[in-house]
């Protein structure tokens, strides 16, 4: 181990090998480690066991409805950018029984019982999958009420953010101000530098913990030149996202324009599978269910995760209040810009692209908002013509 | 952030506190109409105090079936006793109506915003209310009858579909008799005993005595008939500032958590459910919001 002091404001250069140790390491402080690897022909996350696990020389191909696993011509360790999954579901369960009771002699009990929670360590997680964890916190744990279960995995979860330095096509984190790049919330951050033989990561770390790992791990400060090169190939990937959206007059473009006869074109394409609910980094919404026994004494409630688009969820006495596709298709991309922002003051969108490249007929949130703002424009110039 | 990662081993309980709901015990089932009934609910231990503000609900919770939020429609200056007026219109609300006295039921809350009524004090009041729309509003009743002396005029305006829908029939005769509350109850379609006003409640406004300048107007019901009640008062020339109305969506949790009951920006579980109306009145025009 070298002499050099580690400092949570330097940034570090490694080899592959440490990334490795860094793996080690997490397991030797008892954590879970999740990250990338392929199953299916997709990447997801799951558990990791050591470096081969991760997608080496693979890349995603996305496009709307469409995503494919490519070869690459390097051995890049984050050479993709997102799959379907989301680490959503490690602090927010698609499925967690949220109470047990019981009915003993006509009387109901509730059960109280102690569950131990693992600790997680979530490998390779852009920045935009960081920012949906960020975004998360707020509604989880950082209102009136909290998750408690949320809370209890969060609190122990130690978080290693993998920057972009090539970006998706359907990628847009430039226009939602949450990549390619991570300024807060990990425990460490790695850059990969990948430049013909040599493979190099920039690591840095964000927190106490994040140090205490790093220390551990075989260092040498980051010449100005791979800074410089890492800075670089970031500031590429943010200049080449496949697409962009203009964030800064969403809420009164899209809660002002809420009987906007583009609803209906969506309306007239969107399935309503909810898929877009299912792959978002950030959607929270759910639904609660009791499961008896068969006599009826025993009971468990039962969260899942629900979408606004079925008609069971806006269901009160009488009806679905949004009977028609159209306006289910308007709750969810209304909620994710636009009444968001009222609600948590941020974005409901990290600019991932997964509600794109997984609806089955390729609905594209950028797109569709570029059609209503474009509309929206062109008759406000032409009744501000007719005016003259 | 403020949740910074730290390495300390978990243990949590897998019952989520915000979803843990009291025991009570049915006490006593009072049938109101052919399809509502109050139920008023105690303790296990008996000592029942559950204190909450006038317009707040709770969601209460079939064991085996599930839970519904329910406003409170006792006197928020009796916290002994907790009532609730139910209809049956869906598998919760009919579980309930199956349950016998002496049975349990779940309590979680109070949950939401109140009706101001601090707010109205020195103030005329109209409260207006469509068929169950008046159980949200009863203890706003209760809280007026016990400090009478803090409002001016009072009016109720109270309209059914029918005559055979109106809930607290006795309460309402009880207030018929007093000097200091104007009463007026409508329905929509009269049957042959009937012997009061036929009409939608909107059409009441325009008779009630009130002081468009100093008043406080607080509605609830349908939709649709909020929103025309409040275009009746604004007619009147009450201001959408001084008019309050509460809301209804699908909840599932009651606290803000499970994204059901939104209303663009504003979650109902925690914003409402009553809202003012200035707040409200664009999207209230609007369908499937």
């Amino acid at each position: 181990m070298s002499k050099l002091k580690i400092t949570k404001d330097t940034k570090y250069t490694v080899n592959k090998d440490a990334i490795e140790s860094l793996l080690t390491e997490l397991k030797k402080q008892k954590f879970k480690t999740i990250g990338p690897i392929v199953r299916d022909e997709t990447i997801i996350y799951d558990e990791l066991e050591n470096i081969n696990d991760l997608p080496i020389g693979l890349t995603d191909v996305h496009e709307a409805g469409s995503y494919r696993l490519k070869e690459r011509e390097d051995k890049a360790l984050f050479g993709y950018n997102v799959g379907p999954f989301s680490f959503k579901k490690y602090l927010f369960p698609p499925k967690l029984t949220i109470l047990k009771s019981k009915r003993v002699d006509g009387k109901i009990k509730i059960i109280k019982e102690n569950e131990s929670v693992e600790k997680l360590a979530f490998f390779g997680v852009k920045p935009c999958e960081l920012h949906a964890i960020l975004i998360q916190d707020k509604i989880f744990i950082e209102g009136e009420y909290i998750d408690n279960y949320y809370k209890k995995q969060r609190d122990s979860l130690f978080i290693v953010t993998t920057n972009c330095t090539e970006a998706g096509s359907s990628c847009f984190c430039t226009s939602t101000k949450t990549g390619p790049s991570a300024d807060k919330g990990f425990d460490i951050a790695i850059t990969e530098l990948l430049d013909g033989d040599r493979h190099n990561f920039i690591i840095e770390a964000g927190t106490k913990n994040g140090l205490k790992i790093l220390k551990e791990l075989p260092l040498v400060e980051a010449s100005k030149n791979d800074l410089d090169t890492a800075e670089q190939k970031i500031k590429s990937a943010s200049e080449n996202m496949g697409r962009s959206l203009d964030t800064s007059n969403l809420v009164e473009l899209l809660l002002g324009n809420l009987n906007h006869p583009h609803w209906d074109d969506i309306a007239k394409r969107c399935l309503s599978c909810g898929n877009c609910t299912m792959v978002c980094p950030t959607c929270f919404c759910s639904n609660i269910q009791d499961v008896t026994s068969l006599t009826g004494d025993e009971n468990e409630r039962v969260r899942t995760w629900d979408s606004c688009f079925s008609m069971e969820y806006s269901y009160i006495h009488g009806g679905a209040v949004r009977a028609s596709n159209k306006s289910r298709y308007r709750q969810w991309m209304t909620h994710k810009l636009a009444s968001w922002q009222e609600q948590f003051q941020t974005l409901g969108c990290v600019g991932c692209g997964r509600c794109i490249v997984w609806c089955p007929v390729g609905i594209d949130i950028t797109k569709e908002t570029k059609a209503i703002l474009k509309q929206v424009t062109a008759q406000a110039e032409q009744s501000a013509q007719a005016e003259n | 952030m403020t949740h910074l990662s730290n390495n300390k081993p978990v243990d949590t309980q897998i019952t989520n506190a915000a979803f843990i709901p009291e025991m009570f015990v049915i006490k006593k089932i009072r049938k109101e109409t052919e399809d509502t009934f109050t139920i008023e609910l105690a303790a296990e231990n008996g000592e029942t105090s559950f204190e909450f503000l006038p317009g707040q609900f709770n969601m209460l919770y079939v064991h085996g079936c599930g839970e519904v939020p329910i406003s409170i429609c006792g006197d928020p200056n009796r916290p002994n006793k907790l009532f609730h007026t139910i209809r049956m219109v869906g598998d919760v609300t009919r579980a309930i109506r199956r349950l016998k006295v002496g049975d349990m039921l779940g309590v979680r809350g109070p949950y939401g915003k109140e009706w101001p009524i601090e707010k109205a004090e020195g103030k005329d009041i109209v409260i207006v209310a469509g068929g169950i729309g008046l159980a949200p509003l009863r203890p706003v009743v209760y809280h007026i009858l016990n400090n009478r002396e803090k409002y001016k005029r009072i009016s109720i305006l109270y309209g059914t579909r029918m005559p055979s829908d109106i809930i607290f029939n006795k309460e309402l005769e009880s207030l018929r008799g007093r000097f200091d509350i104007d009463l007026y109850v409508t329905v929509d379609r009269a049957d042959q005993k009937w012997m009061g006003n036929v009409g939608v409640v909107t059409t009441l406004i325009k008779n009630s005595n009130f002081d468009p300048e100093n008043t406080t107007a607080f509605l609830c019901g349908p939709e649709i008939m909020m929103r025309y009640t409040a275009i009746a008062c604004q007619q009147q020339g009450l201001a959408p500032e001084n008019i309050f109305v509460s809301l209804e969506r699908n909840m599932k949790c009651g606290v803000g958590l499970c994204g059901h009951c939104q209303y663009t920006g504003k979650i109902i579980c925690k914003d409402g459910p009553v809202f003012n109306y200035d707040t409200v009145k664009d999207l209230i025009k609007k369908r499937e919001i």
